[in-house]
């Protein structure tokens, strides 16, 4: 069972050569066979490619090439379907990209090769990234593997769902609004969302340009720290990548957080919480105490407007981002008398209904008459919660929320209510608008159905190791990671 | 809020869409433009908009010369190709 292993347990035995790297993407290719046909993670993958990677982790291996310099030599890491890799199919769950080959990697998919990685695989995702569900795919949905009638959280379901499965070991999802936070809590496994800046998105099919960031989801914190070291630093590739040193996030996980103090936010702890989920982060919150940490009430005044913020900063620019699917240079082409019919008609086939939802509300909110009323007010708003960030991280050092309102939501519950389905990013949101980093780890579980429930830990701008040692410290002293979803 | 017209703003994105599209994409947006209504009730007059949340301005790079993809690989993914351009509908008569 391979496939089951965290990426530090693997490593550890590819180093012993206890195992072969073959063996590992053989059991994960295993595992894909025997449960994706109710999963469905998977858009698409190539197995000889997998094999052939591996097989040539195996021979660096046996020359004596070890996990010290390649961190990730002879890992099986899957990816959502919106990072390039040469020669791959990049599709972004969407229609119109059904055909695209990638002609260049992202610049995460060379620093993971050059880490040693097994690169391989397409994961589902809601079209274009736009979703909390999967149900957004111009596919199918991904299910949750903890109840295959729910969905795994999106818009990175895919990516959540293959770790949760343990059909590889590790994946690399984007989050723009929690797509990587929010199907991590659903699906119980890790997920993080760097600070903006820290991870190159050369290569990552932008949406929101000013809030995208990819992130990993792995088995464990440990395995975060591991992938996030691997991917992160300046690229003169992403002008907005910052050249902040990147350290040994590893190096950080000594389990001591006496005297941390960890900010609880009174404007995330309201109605519409389910009981259970309060219960769990509550107890969460106990366990940090006990542990050490400092626990202190504060406030986040604005917290109510940034869902509104949101949907109009993102869609803005998304109507401006997703404008090159024209039908000229890639992708679908439906044919017209002159350009100006080609590209409605070719965008009006290509694109689902989300997609055409919000490129219709951004060109609104960017519209003539309407700019200062919606998006520049909305720029304004996010300044102010982006200092109500700051102006906490005055005082405490993290700060502790539930990740999601509610445990995972039946597939269909909510794919006709985009109001609805918005509103349950409700606590993941704020982190992209205020440019800091957040995880999502294990907390508890739902009783009946058993349901993985999230805490969220938000740190500040560049403040990762920070956020790594306290989620570490939280589930070594807790047996939420290892629950394994029932297959 | 009262004037958004979804055909209008279907057209400004060149997005065709279908009268059911049309139908159903006004109710829903109209539900979602009452909820952003809620952002007027902030006070945002001595505050400055953020555009983005890194601490960098102006990154520039030398203007130089460097290897990019190859015309092959750019055209790769073409709908339509011709002695290695793009071919597009006729813009001028």
């Amino acid at each position: 069972m391979l496939n089951r292993l965290t990426i530090s347990e693997l490593t550890s035995r590819l180093a012993k050569r206890e195992t072969s790297a073959r063996d590992a993407a053989q059991a994960c290719l295993d595992q894909i066979r025997r449960v994706d046909g109710n999963i469905k993670a998977f858009l698409s993958y190539d197995a000889e490619d997998a094999l052939a990677q591996a097989d040539a982790a195996d021979r660096a291996l046996a020359s004596g090439n070890s996990p010290t310099r390649q961190p990730l030599l002879g890992v099986p890491v899957a990816l959502k379907d919106v990072l390039a890799v040469k020669n791959q199919p990049l599709g972004c769950g969407s229609k119109i990209l059904a055909k695209f080959i990638s002609p260049y990697d992202a610049t995460v998919v060379e620093k993971l090769k050059a880490a040693g990685a097994i690169v391989f695989g397409r994961l589902n995702m809601d079209e274009f990234a736009m979703g909390s569900s999967t149900e957004n795919s111009a596919y199918f949905t991904t299910r949750n593997p903890w109840d295959p009638s729910r969905i795994p959280g999106g818009s990175s379901g895919g990516s959540a769902a293959a770790v949760a499965a343990d059909e590889c070991i590790a994946t690399l999802g984007s989050d723009t609004g929690g797509s990587i936070r929010q199907p991590a809590a659903l699906c119980g496994c890790v997920g993080m969302k760097p600070t903006y800046g820290r991870v190159s998105r050369y290569g990552l099919v932008a949406f929101a340009s000013s809030l995208d960031q990819i992130g990993p989801f792995t088995k464990d914190v440990r395995d975060t720290a591991t992938m996030l070291g691997v991917i992160s630093g300046r690229d003169p590739r992403d002008s907005t990548s910052v050249p902040e040193a990147v350290p040994d996030y590893t190096a950080a996980l000594d389990g001591n957080i006496k005297g941390l103090k960890l900010g609880l936010p009174r404007e995330y702890f309201i109605g519409g919480l389910d009981k259970e989920v309060t219960a769990a982060v509550n107890a969460a919150v106990k366990q940090l105490e006990k542990l050490g940490a400092e626990i202190v009430e504060i406030s986040l005044p604005h917290t109510d407007y940034a869902v509104a913020v949101y949907y109009i900063i993102a869609t803005a620019e998304a109507s401006a981002n997703l404008a090159r699917f024209d039908g000229i240079r890639y992708g679908l082409r439906v044919d017209g008398a002159d350009p100006g019919e080609l590209y409605g008609r070719t965008r009006g086939a290509g694109f689902g209904a989300e997609v055409k939802r919000r490129i219709i509300l951004g060109t609104y909110v960017l519209s003539s008459g309407y700019y200062d009323a919606y998006y520049l007010r909305a720029q304004k708003v996010r300044t102010l919660i982006r200092q109500d960030f700051l102006k906490a991280f005055e005082k405490v050092d993290l700060i502790v929320t539930p990740t999601t309102p509610t445990a995972a939501f039946k597939a269909g519950e909510k794919s006709d209510d985009p109001m609805q389905m918005y509103l349950s990013d409700i606590f993941t949101i704020s982190c992209n608008l205020a440019g800091i980093c957040g995880i999502s780890l294990p907390c508890g579980f739902t009783s009946s159905p058993k349901l993985p429930i999230g805490l969220q830990l938000l740190g500040k701008p560049f403040g990762e190791q920070t956020l790594l040692k306290a989620a570490h410290a939280y589930e070594q002293a807790t047996p939420w990671h290892k629950e394994r979803a029932p297959l | 809020m009262a004037d958004f017209d979804v055909k209008y703003v279907a057209h400004l994105a060149r997005l065709d869409l279908t009268a059911e599209e049309e139908l159903k994409f006004g109710a829903q947006l109209g539900q979602v433009l009452g909820y952003i209504e809620k952002l007027k009730e902030v006070k945002v007059d001595q505050v400055e908009p953020t555009a983005h949340a890194v601490p960098l301005v102006n990154v520039t790079r030398t203007d130089e010369v460097r290897p990019s993809i190859s015309n092959e690989d750019a055209l790769r993914n073409a709908p339509a190709r011709s002695n290695g351009l793009f071919v597009v509908p006729r813009i001028v008569e």
